[in-house]
């Protein structure tokens, strides 16, 4: 019988960090993401589109929520420290979130290729043998399913409209694409989780990820470019720029006052 | 000053009872319980613990539905209070009782289709809780809270909300 954890105190030290390491990158990915996201609120072309985004703003912030309480089960703090005390290079999200909103196109497709990804991982989780990350990841992929829909929709809808609808889901895929391979940066942390049942290896969750992109993009008429590169460095800390500006935003009213109350 | 109870199952009972009246605060008209988002009432030590199960994992209104139950178990005076969010067993449409369906539909809220388990959701022909036909469009998948998505009925040319299942 496959041994399972039900507490932090059943796991030994080596299975513990790379637990903790997988954890980092579940909840920064779901932060910042959710900060994009926060970032079309009053911006986006239409209405139903506006709420859309903020919508899964506050969803993402939740789930960020939800896996830095794990976090703090595990002996890494307060969740609001590990939000917002925490300086970039200690981040460990991809670059796929950290990027720019970019124009609404790029946006829409990195919103699709990120939740394909997600839903694939939660899939996975859902039997993770940490049984607290098994149950959450079971809850939360119920929720994805409704920001899958959303990306779907508008990259069926926007990869096959018009000449210019086409170039820039063409453009935008060749941009984003690359970083979505990043999503699953193998790390020190593979062979542990893989071998005590946590979590799958990120190179299989990778190939998963592509069968699942790949015909919702070819319907769309899109390809993704193969042989892409992908982008890595996030999950060692190693970010663009532009994540280090959307962390001063996000913090600034916490750097006010630290120790207020609210 | 309750009438002190002094089996274990009938201050439990009580505890039910007390979280019959405690709302959601964005659905005036339903209960914790009938909502089904309370997952176990018990007794540990010195503490009453109730355990939730969130609809929505993000729901801003979870803190302020803590304090309420909190507080409402607290008036009983049987003790310390407890109260956890848990994820298992997960919240779904199914635990939302057929009085808490009436509730929602009477508030004009269309209550929430079967649970999608492995498949996608189906927002299609939503009935219309105000005239209750079939005729109705999907406007967008999110609305005003994590839990509601937006429709259009063409039959009595009125857009409505509806609690999404999961």
């Amino acid at each position: 019988m496959d041994t399972v954890f039900e507490t932090p105190d059943a796991l030994n030290d080596r299975t513990r960090a790379a637990l903790i390491d997988l954890l980092y990158r579940l909840a920064d990915d779901e932060l910042i993401i959710g900060h994009r996201d926060s970032e079309w609120t009053g911006l986006a072309p239409i209405l139903e589109a506006d709420i859309a985004f903020s919508s899964m703003a506050q969803d993402e912030m939740g789930h960020a929520l939800a896996y830095y309480h794990l976090l703090s089960e595990l002996g890494e703090g307060d969740p609001d420290t590990l939000a917002f005390g925490r300086s970039p290079e200690q981040f460990r999200c991809a670059s796929l979130v950290s990027l720019p909103k970019a124009d609404w196109g790029f946006s829409v497709l990195r919103q699709f290729l990120y939740d394909t990804a997600e839903c694939v991982r939660l899939s996975a989780l859902a039997h993770s043998a940490y049984r607290p990350l098994a149950h959450l990841a079971r809850k939360l992929q119920s929720e994805e399913k409704y920001h899958l829909m959303h990306g779907r929709m508008w990259v069926l809808r926007l990869g096959d409209a018009t000449d210019e609808s086409r170039r820039i889901m063409r453009d935008g895929l060749a941009a984003a694409y690359p970083h979505a391979l990043g999503l699953f940066e193998p790390t020190e942390a593979d062979e542990p989780l893989a071998q005590a049942g946590i979590s799958p290896r990120e190179s299989d969750l990778r190939k998963q990820f592509e069968s699942a992109a790949t015909p919702v993009l070819r319907e769309a008429g899109l390809i993704a470019p193969p042989n892409a590169e992908p982008v890595y460095g996030g999950r060692t800390g190693k970010h663009p720029d532009a994540l280090a500006s959307l962390l001063d935003g996000m913090r600034l009213v916490y750097h006010t006052d630290p120790d207020a109350k609210w | 000053m309750s009438i002190a109870l002094s089996t274990k199952s009938g201050e439990l009972a009580e505890a039910w009872r007390a979280l019959e009246a405690v709302k959601d605060p964005e659905i005036p008209v339903i209960s914790v319980v009938d909502l089904g988002i309370i997952a176990d009432v018990r007794r540990e030590g010195e503490a009453i613990v109730v355990d939730m199960t969130p609809t929505f994992a993000g729901c801003p209104a979870l803190d302020v539905i803590r304090v309420d139950i909190r507080a409402a178990i607290e008036a009983l005076g049987h003790g310390e209070v407890s109260v956890r969010v848990v994820y298992d067993p997960p919240w779904t449409t199914e635990r939302i009782t057929d009085r808490g369906r009436r509730q929602l539909k009477e508030f004009g809220l269309a209550p929430p289709g079967p649970t999608c388990g492995d498949g996608m959701p189906n927002l299609d022909a939503v009935p219309c809780p105000l005239c209750d036909s079939t005729d109705t469009t999907l406007e967008s998948i999110f609305g005003p809270t994590l839990c509601r998505s937006i429709h259009y009925c063409n039959a009595c040319l009125q857009s409505f909300e509806h609690f999404k299942q999961v």
